[in-house]
């Protein structure tokens, strides 16, 4: 197995930092807002976000949920998909939500993400964040608004993002079987 | 543990306790869903379902329904009145007739024990027993369990009395495997007549005096009396079995601790238990009801993702 880190924990700090200000010159104050992390990785990234927003903002309240997807997924059956949990305790109508996961690598996570969020009612708009972009490796016409780094990868590489909450620290690594 | 050790829902028997637990926490998902605004979700679109109810049925029939249509699965229904099994087809006719419409799953009720497990050697489909005979109801022992955990936060622990008619019921059955394999103690309570023999065997206590039984328990399961399963009389009079096993709001308001009520449906009001009972806060009767459905969706969804 070969792997490196791509961003470091410092780095990783800097670009969500980064991402936060771009989402503000777009939502301003957030009032009309919601971040949606989509589990099971994406949940972590949108705690990040909503905590330095709510330091930049001077603790302004934020809408951020976690969207579980795995009912409205496209290879159940493939393999076994046990769900996760759904917290969305604001409404969505009208909103303008920013769906948020950790890798975009062939788009059909966030396909069914936009599926799965209609449930709750219909959105205003709806961007997309991710961390990671892993852009030659899509299978859906589908692009994110908000990057925090792109990548070139082939399929047999694997990205993985870590986070102290779960894991040991927060680093983002490329790993490649030999 | 991702993944059923079983393809079919037979019975709880042949449940790990992981299966169980597997079971128990994708129904929280489920029950989350339909909460929802918009009920449904589209994992099993292209599956189709049978619900073959060779007896009758109001709760588990429309509970299976709602959960498959919540799923989105195409379902069909069947019952046996009106239907070609008057004119003398058999089981093993009918259900492969219908498999031949292409058919993946089938839900079945029939008034023969085992008649589940018959069905998943001959035919090739997913079965889900919703009832057979005197034998098991897995899909109620599970939404028992779910509804006790939900009310009394943990099974493992608790004592559990189920109490009236045992003998003629597959709700007791099952409970009794559901419960112990998740470390709960059980109690089963009635009329001598009306309790199976050897059931001291399945490691259950055996209690005779309902006070008695109700001073012990954490959870009262309460049974119906299967008149229409009884061939000969077990007990004196309808009115002496209220008056030794039927439970009151004074009998209840008399014992030192609050007990949760349960009933599987349907009530008969005033012989098992009271109205003042029945609707009081203590019963979570339509709990499990409410429940009922998300644990079918938890079971048709697992059971279907199963290669």
């Amino acid at each position: 197995m070969n792997q490196r880190v791509i961003l470091s924990s410092k780095q990783l700090d800097l670009t969500i930092t980064r991402l936060c200000y771009q989402l503000i010159e777009t939502h301003n104050d957030f009032a009309k807002s919601a971040l949606i992390g989509l589990q099971p990785r994406g949940i972590y990234l949108a705690k990040r976000i909503e905590q330095k927003l709510n330091t930049i903002l001077k603790d302004k309240k934020i809408n951020c949920g976690s969207l579980d997807i795995t009912f409205y997924r496209d290879d159940f059956r493939k393999k076994e998909l046990i769900p996760n949990s759904t917290t969305i305790d604001f409404i969505i109508e009208d909103k303008n939500v920013i769906l948020i996961d950790d890798v975009l690598y062939t788009g059909r996570t966030i396909r069914a993400g936009l599926d799965a969020m209609l449930a709750f009612g219909r959105p205003q708009d709806v961007e997309l964040l991710v961390l990671i972009d892993r852009r030659l490796s899509r299978n859906v016409p589908i692009q994110a608004k908000y990057v925090g780094k792109t990548i070139d990868s082939i399929a047999s590489e694997k990205v993985k993002v870590e986070w102290r909450e779960i894991d040991k620290e927060d680093k983002v690594w490329i790993m490649k079987n030999d | 543990m991702n993944k059923l050790s079983t393809k079919h829902l037979l019975g709880i028997k042949n449940l790990t306790k992981q299966d169980i637990e597997l079971i128990l926490a994708t129904a929280d998902n489920f029950k989350e869903v339909i909460n929802r605004p918009i009920k449904k979700v589209p994992s099993l679109r292209d599956i189709t379902i049978a619900n073959l109810f060779f007896e009758n049925s109001t709760r588990t029939k429309l509970s299976f329904e709602l959960a498959e249509k919540r799923l989105s699965a195409d379902v069909i229904n069947f019952s046996a009145s009106g239907s070609s099994v008057k004119k003398g087809e058999t089981l093993i006719d009918t259900v492969n007739n219908i498999l031949a419409m292409k058919v993946d799953m089938v839900v079945m009720r029939h008034a023969n024990a085992g008649a589940a497990s018959f069905l998943a050697k001959h035919v090739n489909a997913k079965i889900i027993n919703a009832g057979d005979g005197a034998h098991e109801h897995p899909t109620q022992a599970l939404l028992d369990a779910y509804s006790i955990k939900q009310k009394l936060g943990t099974i493992k622990g608790k004592k559990v009395a189920i109490i009236g008619d045992i003998l003629h019921s597959r709700v007791a059955l099952s409970n009794i495997f559901c419960l112990q394999k998740l470390g709960a103690e059980v109690l089963v309570c009635g009329p001598t007549t009306l309790i199976p023999r050897y059931i001291c065997a399945l490691g259950v206590k055996v209690e005779t005096n309902l006070r008695t039984a109700l001073e012990w328990c954490d959870v009262a399961n309460m049974l119906r009396i299967q008149i229409e399963r009884q061939d000969i009389k077990y007990f004196p009079s309808l009115r002496e079995y209220t008056m030794l096993y039927g439970v009151n709001k004074s009998l209840l308001d008399s014992i030192k601790k609050e007990i949760v009520i349960m009933h599987p449906g349907p009530i008969n009001r005033g012989v098992e238990i009271t109205s003042d009972v029945a609707d009081s806060k203590q019963a979570i009767i339509l709990e499990q009801v409410e429940n009922g459905v998300a644990v079918r969706m938890a079971v048709l969804y697992l059971l279907a993702g199963r290669n």
